[in-house]
Formats: structure tokens, C-alpha cells, sequence
């Protein structure tokens, strides 16, 4: 046991909250401005991850989407409620591979299409491929993050 | 009335969710220690396995590439069970889960239209929000829930979902092709004493003097027999009497003899048992270990004993009951065995907020108690947040017999941050 360091004497809480003891100003017993703040936090889970028991995380391996603000090593949130849409960027299921596109309609007719003009747009209707999810947003660190395993 | 939603082969579905290679192919999901077949995908029981076939038997096919086995990746199913719910729970109210695979879900207030609307719905959404297939199986009682459900699954004209509403014809014919063995909670022994009794299908049951069941056989068949007339009577407490015990055993990768060994198994298992323990928020008044030989070597010498040791005072403590749990063991451990088994079950479950502080229990101090808390909280936090296993007491060795062998194992790709599915561009 002795080998095991905590970073932490006990773990921080997710969201950042405010301080809590804030609520009576001193002796007088006034109540303190702030008490009406006291209970918001800001939960970085719950503004990204609208319905939860529908998204997944997936990790992008792969340049080809950098136009579009996708870079290699950036984590997706991807969510399977949402139904797909020309203009959305999918995870879809290319011929056994999971992979990152965006959905555009190419003369009327519905492709899977990279960022990059050295790939050419899949037409939906002639490959094997299916809608695994939908992007709704990227994280990309700009730091590495100090344990990565 | 009430709904059965079941994952179809749940493993199986859950492992191609993340892996499209899987789709279409005979995938086989292993038993803990990769021993037999504990799930198949429709294609590969279109090939023949059975159930519970040892894996070895079918190691030349899978070398062939005919067939696919995988390690059981019980995370990931956890974390998929999880999110079924979770969408259930949106969208019906008593979503009471029976299994990892199995949820039933009151349906009140609906006219029979709406009710097969929301069937269809319920049968959709957790597909295409979670990946896994469920069948739907709606009816009066949870006894016939659970045959809607194996009809919704096996007859191709429900596709998927079956509801059956009080007394109609359909519900008959279901009946009348059920063979008892199908009926939930009815084992093979009690199916051979009602064919002598000349009761061989659902029908018979279900029209069978329920006074005369209760007589001859027992008050939990007349409650089935009833539950087939659409007379709900089973109620999910009755199903739960299980919960009143906590097991954790596993069988060894290789059989093995030696004390430090079974000794970190059974540390393991103390401690996972704990675990579960405080998360149902119970404490454990004894705790019980066992040992079992290979009943397949007649030629080793046989020796399963067990041990019960009863704690102090009742307890979730980590640290009270792993010393529990090895007392029993060096009661019970003899030399010259090769065990091929062991576990630890805590018995006598209490829970935390009935704890009673009796004269006879050894005395605690309410500091020390508070510590105690404190530091298994702490540790079940570190161990939620950053994996199992991350804080134990006591390090495993690595390559320890008893360790599982799961050389197949897929990522776990909902709970591991670096286990996450690749998405390529």
C-alpha cells in the first residue's frame, strides 16, 4: 500500500463550484448577495452530453478531416439519438471500418464526403455503409494531458 | 400490464456495436477463463454449437477462420445493460432489471393501439440509441411477458415484438405451443412430476385447478399456473430473495494447491464482494469460503471444503472481511489438493442503516467506524473513477493460477478512457 501516491488527498469534485460557505456575510446574519448562485456549477458532461445513455466517445486516427476542424488524436462525442442530416459530420460503418465523414448531398444524391481533396466522396447508395452516430463535438487538448493511460 | 425488453444475444450484440467486422459472422462469446460458449450469435447457432460447448472442441474451425470466439468483456456489457435502462427509463415507468440482458417495464393507461405503438417504439429507440437489438414482449402478468418475449423473438411475424392481451386467441395458441419447459422458474424435475400429472404445456398449466397445484406440487407454481391466466401475483421481491447473499468465485486458470496463491484469490474476491456489498448499502454478518477440487480428475484426490467465519459485528469493511475470509481459508486448506475453484460468499446481509449496536458486538469507537468509512468510500470513489482494480489491498501477482484467462478479450470501449473505439479519416 505504501508504493500507492494519490495526486489528491481526496479527489476534486467535477464541476467547478462555487464556494459553498459564502451563504452568511459575517455576524451581522445579513444573508450574503451570492446565496441566489450558490447551487450553479458548470458540468462540462452535461453541456456536451445531451443524452447521455446515447453517446459514446471515440478517439479520430487520420488527417483527412482537418478541414473541418478534426484533427488527429481528437476526441469526438458522438451521439446515436440524433438523426442523421446533410451537413452533419457522422461516425459511420464504411465497409467493416469505423470511420469519420461528413454528409453532403452531391448533385441530389447522398455522400459520405472527407475534408480533404485527395479522397473522393463515397455515394452512400453504392458502398456498404451504415450510420453509427452523429459528431456534436470535438475536443481537441492543447495541452497532453499528464497521465494518458 | 407489464413488458419484458430483452437484449438479443446480449454479448454478442454488444461486441459488434464496436466491431462492424463481427456483423453477419458466427461470433461466439466465452465463458469467464475462456472455458465454453456462454453466447452465440444467430449464425453461429445456425452452425450448430450448442451452449456451453467447450471452447477447445471448436479451436480448429476458429483457426480455420470459420468462426469467431471472444473473451467475455463483462465491463463493456455492464456499461451497455446500463444504457438500455437508461433509455427505457426515459421513455416507460417500474423499470426493474432482472438480468444484465433482461429488464421488465410497467405499461399502464394505454388503449391497445397505443400500446402497440409504444412496443414498436421501445424496440427502435434502444436499438438505434444503444446498438444493441432487444425483442419487446408485452402482456398481463410477468409469466407471460416473458413467453410474448420468446415469441416476439422466435416467430419471424412479430419482428421483434409481441403483445398479448388478455384472454385472446393469440395468447392461447402461445399457450397451447409452450412446452413447460419454457415457462420462467420451472426446472426439469418439476416438468417430469407435471407430466405425470398429464400437464405438458403452458395450456394445461394455465387451466389446471390452481387448488390442486398448490396441493400437489407448491404455492409458487399455482402462483405461475395463476400468472398464465393473466392474474399477476409474482412480484420482482419474490425473484430477489438471491440479493440476500453476495457471491464472488471464479474457477482457476490452471488448478493449484499452493497457499499464496489461493490466498490472493480469496483476497480478491473478499474485496470485490465488499465492493458490492457497500454499493448496495448492506453489511455482511458472516462471511463464507469455499474450495472445490476438479470433479472431472478421479484420479486426483477429491476435497471441496468450506468455512464460515462469523465477523465481530456486522460489516462492510474491506479489511475485516478479506481477514474473515483468510481465517476460514487456513481452516479449510490442506496440502497435497490441486483446487480448481474458490470463492467468497457474505451471508446474513443487513442493511447499513439498520445497523444495531448490541452489547455482545466487540466495540468500536465511533471515530474508528468513521474511519473506516471514510477510507472504503475513498477507496470505492478512486476505483469508480479511475477502473477496478486501481487501489486494491494487496497487489495480484502477475501469472498467478488463479488468474483469468482471457486471452480474447475485446476493448472496453464505453469505460477506459484509453480503450476508446478509433474512428479513422
Amino acid at each position: 500500500m505504501s508504493a500507492i501516491r494519490f495526486p489528491h488527498p481526496e479527489p476534486p469534485p467535477l464541476p467547478l463550484s462555487h464556494p459553498l460557505d459564502s451563504g452568511r456575510a459575517g455576524l451581522s446574519g445579513f444573508p450574503s448577495p451570492a446565496q441566489d448562485y450558490e447551487a450553479r456549477t458548470l458540468d462540462l458532461n452535461a453541456h456536451l452530453v445531451k443524452r447521455p445513455a446515447a453517446t459514446f466517445f471515440m478517439t479520430v486516427k487520420g488527417d483527412s478531416m482537418e478541414g473541418l476542424g478534426i484533427q488527429d488524436g481528437d476526441l469526438l462525442v458522438v451521439d446515436r439519438a440524433i438523426e442523421a442530416r446533410p451537413g452533419h459530420v457522422l461516425v459511420a460503418m464504411v465497409e467493416g471500418e469505423i470511420t469519420v465523414k461528413h454528409y453532403a448531398l452531391l448533385d441530389g444524391r447522398p455522400h459520405l464526403c472527407s475534408a480533404n481533396p485527395r479522397y473522393a466522396p463515397i455515394p452512400v447508395a453504392e458502398r456498404d455503409c451504415q450510420v453509427w452516430g452523429v459528431v456534436t463535438a470535438v475536443i481537441h487538448e492543447l495541452l497532453t494531458p499528464p497521465c494518458s493511460g | 400490464m407489464f413488458g419484458l425488453i430483452d437484449g438479443n444475444n446480449f454479448y454478442v450484440s454488444c461486441e459488434r456495436v464496436f466491431q462492424p467486422r463481427l456483423l453477419g459472422r458466427p461470433v461466439g462469446v466465452m465463458s469467464n477463463n475462456d472455458g465454453c460458449v456462454v453466447a452465440r450469435s444467430e449464425e453461429l447457432k445456425a452452425l450448430g454449437v450448442a451452449m456451453g460447448t467447450p471452447a477447445f472442441e471448436l479451436r480448429p474451425r476458429w483457426r480455420r477462420g470459420e468462426l469467431e470466439l471472444l473473451s467475455s468483456n463483462y465491463e463493456l456489457y455492464a456499461d451497455m445493460s446500463r444504457r438500455v435502462r437508461a433509455v427505457l427509463e426515459e421513455l416507460c415507468a417500474g423499470v426493474e432489471p432482472y438480468s444484465i440482458d433482461e429488464m421488465f417495464i410497467r405499461c399502464e393507461g394505454f388503449t391497445a393501439a397505443r400500446l402497440h405503438a409504444h412496443a414498436r417504439d421501445l424496440h427502435r429507440r434502444v436499438h438505434r440509441y444503444t446498438g444493441i437489438p432487444v425483442s419487446v414482449g408485452i402482456a398481463p402478468t410477468r409469466t407471460l411477458a416473458k413467453l410474448a418475449n420468446r415469441a416476439a423473438k422466435a416467430l419471424p411475424g412479430y419482428d421483434g415484438v409481441c403483445v398479448l392481451s388478455p384472454g385472446s386467441h393469440e395468447t392461447q395458441a402461445i399457450l397451447r405451443q409452450t412446452p413447460m419447459a419454457a415457462i420462467w422458474g420451472l426446472g426439469q424435475r418439476l416438468v417430469e412430476r407435471l407430466a405425470l400429472l398429464g400437464i405438458h404445456t403452458a395450456r394445461d398449466l394455465a387451466e389446471a385447478d390452481p387448488m390442486r397445484i398448490r396441493r400437489h406440487i407448491s404455492v409458487v407454481l399455482e402462483r405461475t399456473a395463476l400468472e398464465l391466466r393473466g392474474v399477476p401475483c409474482i412480484e420482482m421481491h419474490d425473484l430477489d430473495a438471491a440479493r440476500q447473499r453476495i457471491m464472488t468465485s471464479r474457477s482457476f486458470g490452471r488448478p493449484t494447491g499452493e497457499l499464496g496463491e489461493l490466498r490472493e484469490a480469496i483476497r480478491q474476491h473478499a474485496q470485490r464482494g465488499a465492493e458490492k456489498l457497500r454499493t448496495q448499502h448492506g453489511l455482511a454478518r458472516a462471511v463464507h469460503v469455499f474450495l472445490k477440487t476438479d470433479p472431472h480428475r478421479p484420479d486426483l484426490a477429491q476435497y471441496s471444503p468450506a468455512a464460515i467465519v462469523e465477523l465481530a459485528r456486522p460489516s462492510d469493511d474491506s479489511r475485516e472481511i478479506i481477514q474473515a475470509a483468510q481465517q476460514a481459508l487456513t481452516a479449510i486448506h490442506r496440502p497435497n489438493h490441486r483446487f480448481m475453484k474458490a470463492g467468497v460468499m457474505l451471508l446474513d446481509l443487513v442493511e447499513t442503516r439498520r445497523r444495531q449496536l448490541s452489547l455482545l458486538d466487540a466495540p468500536q469507537a465511533q471515530a474508528e467506524r468513521e474511519r473506516s468509512e471514510r477510507l472504503m468510500a475513498t477507496l470505492d470513489e478512486i476505483n469508480r473513477r479511475m477502473g477496478r482494480g486501481t487501489v486494491t489491498l494487496g497487489r495480484p501477482r502477475p501469472g498467478a493460477a488463479w488468474q483469468l484467462r482471457c486471452a480474447h478479450l475485446s476493448n472496453r470501449w464505453t469505460t477506459r478512457w484509453d480503450e476508446l473505439p478509433v474512428a479513422r479519416c
